[in-house]
């Protein structure tokens, strides 16, 4: 495609290798004026690669990027923004305990004479851009005082502020609840009206489908093409992302709940600064159940899973595992009852990173005599243990034993997490955001487990972040508020309304 | 090609650069300072390796740094920086001097005995600070620090004590015979040993000349053992898990507390052992009042790294740092030159092995070459 004014942004053949890995093969983008586009692609597709080029963060070792039909030469951010872009990252780039106002400015004080800080009429345009674009934020309050959906509002203005003619936003509504995407889909509409250009990074589809007029797509650092959106819809878009037919519903029969398996009362539990996170939490959860967590993260979610795993002290209360109380034990007694976690984190919590897959895959387990009697740990039936693994979930790539965790994708990370766990058979299954950062072909690998986990008798805990999430896979959904859970229901029986009104705190219609 | 590459991303090569590229860095400030460079070389190989005397004091060297380098590396590769070696050295000759002093058994039972003095020492210090880090969270660089300074002056105490002081020295009294470990030590100054030994020279020469011990032979057992503890058992795995990620580790229900305590017990442990081996092995066989620390444990610690911290591979890496620094010795005495020419060279080396990545960099300019070389030729093919 030619270059041409009526393009806001044209990347064309961009190439971009890290030694000897090529994640963006000749890559073309091209994005109209006053248009919202997405990019879409699995992780590690090279999506927000190709966006760091345009921002200037990497530099392309081949190809050209054009801006309104002229070439230009973006070689740092200092350009990138110079050139009328403004990049709004994953995770937010504040200063804390500054106000608005000093975050908007920072970097690019307003200055009177002599270099001093003109404060009052830094204020005075910030407020201006606040009313300009209708944005429901106070200038004066602190970062940390106000919500997530606030804070990126704030990153916005801070690139509106510098000029910014086109908006890169990289997976915007990751840490968002549904209705502070739905505003934040709003101001996106407000600001193509105004004139602006969106760039939009994700891997959610029906967020492109509510938001965006064209998506572009990359596989594997290959461009697969843009399409209309309008003129497609979420199945196509994924397989097209993944290069084969995924089945995005979740297909479960009906659950046949047993015993109750764990037990949960009265639970409190603070902090690492010593608040109160949990605050007198009661949950069951029977065998053959998922119970589904929804909440927008820091209600309590973290502190809940790390008392049941005893990584922290709960204050008070109870959590009992087939009537046996765990509450302030060691996470090795928490193995021992046979409850087994997928964390949220897994680099941290999970993982041992520099271990090989091998040595990775006994963690808990190399304890036991099967991998070697008494002192000494038997590496030939570690690797032969691990091949097993492997093949039965498919770990990518095979006969990787010997190779370190680091170098495997994040998916089959989660994949060898998830063989370590459900190997054990556990009574109750944790997974605390278990498809965070997967693509679509990965998610419905973790969800079909947990089903199947369910299916053999487990009990499972869902926690997630993503209410889609929650309310495809569970059996129960459970609310959870400011440390205590909100309301419980059966699948089918709540809208997502209803949910985002009581995670946001509101009382349930 | 490969192979070559294949060779750059090892640790060997890290290590090999280093030393050559300390090497010329010296030979810079040899020329600077007006002191022909491969003279000054030549004076230091033939001060380490000139005479089979000097090899035996080169072994003899290399074995206290050997094991407080394996006693580092040890603790690092389970995320623990044992910058005590020192004190705990210091720790393991004092107690095995007392225990050596107090003690006047037959050789088979003297000898163990002294030696687990000395481990024992060296492992309390070691376990202390462990505990420190396990119970309070303080960091073992601060806490290693300070127990280095208690040994120092606890040393100097034992010396100058009643109990201990042997009159008119600045030494302590010496330890029982039966605790020496030169090899054969009471044959080579009998009559029939001395006969003996008139015929062969070289072995005269290392025999008579040099405290040549037992110890050298010990610390490579005890290098392969802290090797295998790490990499072939269940403790060497939670070891090194702990040291990886320790949140993961006491997630999978591996005790963090008990680990660290036990890393630092037996680095501590071995360092201990090479004040010991010390005290038995080399003349004065006894601590002496000490005006500043002797940096057994901080040469430890570049023997650790110039190894990479494989305890393995600190056997070469002692060898070669003990070389350096007995070789040294004569480039000031041929040359003229002064022997901090050699701390610059220690000094060069440590520095550009903390730089790993070099290498592999170059790996990867080579690798890339190499696969443009090839598309160029599947071109040129199809073409």
């Amino acid at each position: 495609m030619e270059a041409s004014p009526e393009y806001a942004v044209q990347m064309h053949g961009i190439l971009k290798t890290f030694g000897a890995f090529t994640a963006l093969d000749h890559v073309d983008l091209d994005v109209k004026k006053q248009t919202v586009h997405a990019i879409l692609g699995e992780n590690g597709a090279g999506k927000t690669t190709l966006m760091n080029i345009l921002y200037g963060l990497y530099q392309a070792d081949e190809g050209d990027i054009f801006m309104g039909g002229e070439k230009v030469n973006i070689t740092s951010p200092t350009d990138a923004i110079k050139h009328g872009i403004g990049m709004v990252h994953q995770h937010f780039m504040l200063v804390e305990n500054f106000t608005v106002t000093e975050n908007i400015i920072l970097g690019d004080e307003v200055c009177g004479a002599a270099g001093v800080l003109d404060m009052g009429r830094a204020r005075k345009e910030v407020m201006e851009l606040v009313d300009e674009y209708g944005f429901d934020v106070d200038p004066d309050a602190k970062i940390e005082d106000i919500t997530v959906g606030m804070q990126q509002r704030v990153e916005i203005l801070k690139a509106l502020y510098r000029g910014a003619e086109v908006l890169i936003l990289d997976e915007p509504t990751a840490v968002l609840t549904p209705q502070e995407i739905d505003k934040l889909i709003e101001i996106m509409h407000d600001l193509i009206a105004k004139g602006k250009t969106i760039i939009i990074i994700t891997h959610k589809l029906r967020e492109i489908m509510q938001s965006a007029d064209e998506c572009s797509i990359i596989r594997r650092g290959v461009y697969m093409g843009t399409v209309n959106v309008k003129e497609s819809n979420e199945t196509e878009l994924a397989s097209k992302m993944v290069g084969r037919n995924v089945n995005l519903t979740v297909e479960k029969t009906p659950a046949h709940p047993g015993e109750t398996v764990l037990s949960i009362r009265d639970l409190t539990v603070k902090d690492d600064r010593g608040i109160e996170q949990v605050r007198g939490l009661n949950l069951d959860i029977r065998a053959g159940e998922i119970v589904g967590i929804a909440g927008i993260d820091g209600n309590g979610q973290q502190e809940l899973v790390d008392a049941i795993t005893n990584i922290v002290k709960a204050e008070s209360g109870s959590i009992k595992i087939n009537g046996q109380e765990i509450v302030n034990t060691t996470p090795r007694t928490t193995f021992l009852n046979k409850i087994a976690t997928i964390p949220s984190d897994r680099h941290r919590w999970g993982l041992v990173l520099p271990f090989a897959v091998s040595e990775n895959s006994v963690l808990e387990r190399h304890t036991e005599d099967t991998f070697g009697e008494g002192i000494k740990l038997d590496y030939n039936k570690m690797h032969d243990y691990t091949t097993k693994l492997i093949e039965e979930f498919d770990i990518r790539p095979s006969g990787c034993e010997d190779e370190r965790m680091s170098g495997l994708s994040g998916g089959n990370q989660q994949k060898a997490i998830i063989a370590r766990m459900v190997t054990s058979s556990p009574n109750l299954l944790i997974a605390f955001q278990p498809t965070r950062g997967l693509d679509v072909g990965a998610i419905e690998f973790v969800h079909k487990t947990l089903i199947a986990e369910r299916d053999r008798g487990a009990a499972i805990l869902l926690i997630s972040f993503e209410l889609d999430e929650v309310m495809d896979v569970s059996d129960t959904i459970a609310v959870i508020y400011h440390g205590q859970i909100a309301g419980t229901f059966a699948q089918g029986t709540v809208d997502e309304n209803q949910l985002g009104l009581l995670m946001a705190g509101g009382e349930a219609k | 090609m490969r192979n070559f590459e294949k060779f750059l991303r090892s640790r060997f090569a890290a290590a090999l650069i280093a030393v050559l590229v300390g090497f010329a860095i010296s030979a810079i400030v040899l020329a600077a300072a007006g002191y022909n460079p491969i003279g000054s070389f030549g004076a230091l190989f033939n001060g380490a390796f000139g005479k089979p005397k000097y090899i035996a004091n080169v072994f003899i060297k290399a074995t206290p740094i050997l094991l407080t380098g394996v006693s580092v590396a040890f603790a690092f590769k389970t995320g623990l920086f044992n910058i005590g070696a020192e004190g705990q050295y210091i720790l393991g000759s004092t107690l095995a001097t007392i225990v050596g002093v107090k003690l006047a058994l037959p050789m088979p039972l003297q000898v163990p005995l002294v030696l687990a003095a000395g481990i024992l020492g060296g492992a309390a210090l070691g376990a202390f600070v462990g505990w420190l880090k396990a119970k309070f969270g303080i960091h073992e660089v601060i806490t290693s620090i300070m127990c280095n300074w208690i040994s120092f002056y606890l040393c100097n105490f034992i010396v100058m004590s009643d109990a201990f002081h042997k009159p008119n020295s600045t030494s302590a009294l010496q330890v029982n015979g039966s605790s020496y470990t030169m090899i054969l030590g009471n044959w080579k100054k009998s009559e029939a040993g001395k006969e003996f030994l008139s015929n062969i020279h070289w072995l005269r020469e290392i025999l008579l000349k040099t405290d040549l011990n037992y110890g050298f032979i010990i610390a490579i057992v005890v290098a392969i053992a802290a090797s295998l503890v790490l990499n072939r058992t269940k403790l060497g795995y939670e070891l090194r898990a702990v040291g990886f990620n320790r949140d993961a580790a006491r997630f999978s229900g591996i005790s963090v507390e008990r680990n660290i305590i036990l890393s630092m017990l037996i680095a501590g442990g071995i360092s201990g052992l090479a004040g010991a081996l010390t005290i038995t092995g080399i003349s004065p066989h006894t601590i002496t009042l000490l005006a500043a620390m002797e940096s057994y444990g901080f040469n430890g610690m570049s023997v650790a790294f110039i190894a990479g911290c494989a305890p393995i591979g600190c056997i070469p890496s002692a060898i070669l740092f003990s070389s350096l620094i007995y070789g040294g010795m004569s480039v000031q005495q041929v040359m003229g030159a002064p022997s901090d020419i050699i701390s610059i060279m220690i000094g060069t080396i440590v520095f550009f092995t903390a730089l790993p990545g070099v290498t592999g960099m170059i790996a990867d300019a080579i690798a890339k070459k190499r696969k443009a070389k090839e598309a160029l030729k599947e071109a040129v093919k199809e073409a």
